[in-house]
């Protein structure tokens, strides 16, 4: 049988050219127009056992959706995805769709696999832009849950349980939700106006957002157990340093704080906001991931010179590859497989000393290990330094309830349907699973959300 | 403006110190001594943690002094006025347990946290002697408040215009002469605690320290209020506010405290010449 395959159809990023984007915090990527949607929908085989689908942590219905652009029906594709995943225009931007949906698509066999997260992404701009359908949300069951943390996971989970007809009261710790939507992920990547849309949308279904409350401390415990059920999804927020010499200088951050400072409090805008923070004509950021990156960029969106070193190889990047490419474009200076040994500087940083890295043997993650070579130090001229070496799991909910049985880096430990070692509380996302991505933390919790019904309709 | 939270009281106690009551129940209901809570005023504003002062129904008191453009702005607000955001109490609370006799030793602002820690460890069954510290009659505050709270209060200005004509380090050693101190808080500048605590320590008496490093968030999550003690990083927002001053590295925190100053300064002259534009009628905000 023969099976028509349409013409190659690239599409191209339309990523805004380098010297504009580095003189504003504008979203990089443009997106598609509906005409290159179209197109790209159209060469969708439809597979009758569609690995996409496997592939996506909520299981989004990508064929079904994918067809419904192809006919020209944004507004059903919308529907199709909020089915699953009541944050699209999110996730079409900051999944890894590369090794998710985007990675199990058999075109990608032998070509370019179908670009599902743009047109994820054009659905929900689509739809944003003429007005979103206000989500449907069965009757009320009168049971009231509570979730901790307004970040991907908490939002989801308070998202379908809402839908699912509970009282939901979320409670978050900072002055706006959203959790590393607003304080992490740089608005060039992601925009903060599609966020907070995004997070309207799941508020509407008549979520009790509750604000500058930090469980622990502004609610008790005993409060929060008292709810019908509990789920945590209060993040990794705790920021690992590297225990370097001159790493309490001023102008020494973790990606967390850099990151906030621009992201949430708008330090970028200094004194227009009051929140200050330190631009560096000479950056040096640690780390390989996601994070990095973006503490990089914006890093040279502050007007810095940027070098991001990390100790393995460049092609051991754990960050996104068209993330790391549009580092590149934008100027950041790579320094692979070399280490910072001491932050240099008195009263202030001047330098950073490091050592060469070579690669040995494989270790448990399958990479090389590095290992320092002798003499092979050198300095880095810097201003600012940032760690970006990862994040453990919030501590401070968690060890004030000593019932909660833990692992050994501080995370949660769930079963496979979320279940924590006391009853009534779940736990989904990073807290669990230490520091992973905003999509594994929503199917965590959309999976979670549906053990507390189970559990709640037993009862 | 409308924010949440409303001001329900608001004025000024001294040279440059303001107080200003502030209706949270999130914060009020379970506020205890040694907690802090952190204001942004409005859209545009910074996160700074202030300490809880004293507790009554749903509102909190705070104390602070006017040095950059937020507390500027802190200070030129009203009752009725409102704050964008307030999260607490946060940081944890002082340790409480009957200790014996504890002495207070407030520097300047840093009085401000003693009352309600003089109330608590009252309650708990301690003998709680006062020192209040300040440069000059002018800028002492909580008299009232702390001869109320206290079994005993000492008054010290650094030029003698009201009580003990020297520092509130000499009155601490007085006190230690004349009878056994099983603890004792030191609450102040940093310089003032660095100084402060080494009166205790050849004693061995346990003392503790309330830290004020620069945070954003309050929660643990951005490491900025790091500091050492004991040789170990922790961060003052969870683990803190208050440590054993006998462990703690000053000269870090102090070091860090200096990260925003030409920052600091740039913003209060901005702010400042705002305000004489408006005031002087030629320019309409």
């Amino acid at each position: 049988m023969l099976i028509f395959v349409p013409a190659k159809v690239v599409i191209t990023m339309h990523d805004r050219p380098v010297d504009k984007r580095l003189h504003d915090f504008n979203e990089v990527d443009g997106g598609l127009t509906a005409d290159e949607a179209k197109i790209e929908a159209e060469r969708c085989l439809q597979c009758k056992k569609p690995l996409c689908i496997k592939g996506c942590p909520v299981s989004i219905d990508i064929p079904a959706f994918i067809r419904e652009v192809a006919s020209d029906d944004f507004k059903k594709a919308a529907a199709i995805i909020k089915e699953q995943n009541m944050l699209p225009a999110i996730c079409g931007r900051v999944c890894p769709q590369e090794v998710q949906c985007e990675g199990q698509c058999v075109l990608g066999i032998k070509d370019k696999p179908i670009s599902i997260g743009e047109l994820e992404r054009f659905v929900a701009d689509t739809e944003r832009a003429h007005g979103m359908v206000p989500p449907q949300k069965k009757a009320s069951t009168g049971r009231r849950v509570a979730v901790v943390g307004a970040g991907p996971a908490g939002l989801t989970a308070s998202a379908e349980l809402a839908r699912m007809g509970y009282k939901v009261t979320l409670f978050e710790s900072l002055h706006s939700a959203g959790g590393v939507l607003m304080y992490g992920i740089p608005a060039f990547r992601l925009p903060k106006d599609i966020v907070k849309a995004e997070i309207d949308a799941v508020l509407s279904l008549g979520v009790d957002l509750k604000l500058n409350h930090l469980v622990g401390r502004s609610v008790t415990v005993k409060e929060l157990l008292s709810y019908d059920a509990v789920f945590l999804g209060t993040g990794a927020g705790l920021p690992y340093f590297m225990g370097l010499p001159g790493e309490n200088l001023p102008g020494v951050y973790s990606a967390n704080e850099f990151l906030t400072r621009v992201n949430l409090m708008h330090a970028d805008k200094f004194p227009v906001y009051d929140t200050p923070i330190k631009k560096g004509s000479r950056v040096v950021v640690v780390g390989g991931g996601n994070v990095a990156m973006d503490a990089a960029r914006v890093a040279r969106r502050l007007g810095g010179k940027v070098s991001l070193v990390y100790r393995r190889r460049e092609e051991d990047l754990p960050a996104r590859e068209a993330e790391t490419l549009r580092a590149k474009e934008e100027g950041i200076e790579f320094v692979m497989c070399t280490n910072p040994v001491k932050i240099l500087g008195d009263q202030v940083i001047t330098g950073v000393e490091c050592v060469r890295m070579e690669m040995c043997d494989l270790d448990q993650s399958g990479r090389p290990e590095p290992a320092p070579i002798e003499g092979s130090h050198f300095t880095i001229d810097a201003d600012v330094f940032i760690a970006a070496i990862g994040q453990g799991p919030n501590p401070l909910l968690i060890s004030e309830i000593p019932e909660l049985k833990r692992g050994k880096r501080g995370n949660v430990i769930v079963d496979d349907e979320f279940r924590t070692s006391m009853r009534k509380v779940f736990a989904g996302g990073d807290v669990a699973t230490g520091a992973a991505t905003v999509i594994l933390a929503m199917g965590a919790a959309k999976n979670a959300a549906h053990t507390i019904d189970k559990m709640l309709r037993q009862e | 403006m409308t924010g949440l939270y409303s001001i329900e009281k608001a004025g000024q106690l001294a040279d440059k110190v303001y107080h200003m009551w502030v209706k949270a129940p999130h914060v009020a209901h379970h506020a205890q001594a040694g907690q802090f809570v952190i204001f942004r005023i409005d859209e545009k504003g910074e996160r700074i943690p202030l300490t809880i002062s004293a507790v009554d129904g749903d509102s909190f008191r705070v104390i602070f002094m006017t040095i950059g453009k937020t507390t500027t702005h802190l200070a030129a607000l009203r009752a009725g006025d409102h704050i964008q955001d307030v999260v607490g109490p946060l940081g944890k609370p002082s340790e409480m347990h009957r200790f014996g006799t504890c002495v207070l030793v407030g520097g300047g602002v840093g009085t401000a946290s003693l009352p309600i820690i003089a109330r608590s460890l009252k309650n708990t069954g301690n003998r709680v002697i006062g020192i209040v510290g300040a440069r000059n009659a002018g800028l002492l505050i909580l008299e009232d408040e702390m001869t109320k709270a206290c079994d005993e209060l000492l008054i010290s200005t650094d030029d003698g215009t009201k009580g003990f004509h020297g520092f509130a380090a000499d009155l601490l050693k007085q006190v230690m002469a004349r009878e056994r101190v099983d603890a004792v808080w030191i609450i102040g500048p940093a310089m003032m605690m660095k100084v402060t605590c080494e009166v205790t320590r050849p004693a061995g008496i346990k003392t503790f320290v309330s830290l004020n490093p620069v945070m954003v968030d309050g929660t643990g999550m951005c490491g900025s209020c790091r500091v050492i003690v004991d040789g170990e990083t922790k961060f003052a927002c969870v683990d803190g506010p208050e440590f054993d001053a006998h462990k703690v590295d000053f000269n870090m925190l102090m070091g860090r405290l200096r990260t925003y100053q030409p920052e600091e300064k740039d913003s209060l002259e901005r702010y400042n010449a705002h305000i004489c534009a408006c005031k002087g009628g030629d320019h309409h905000a």
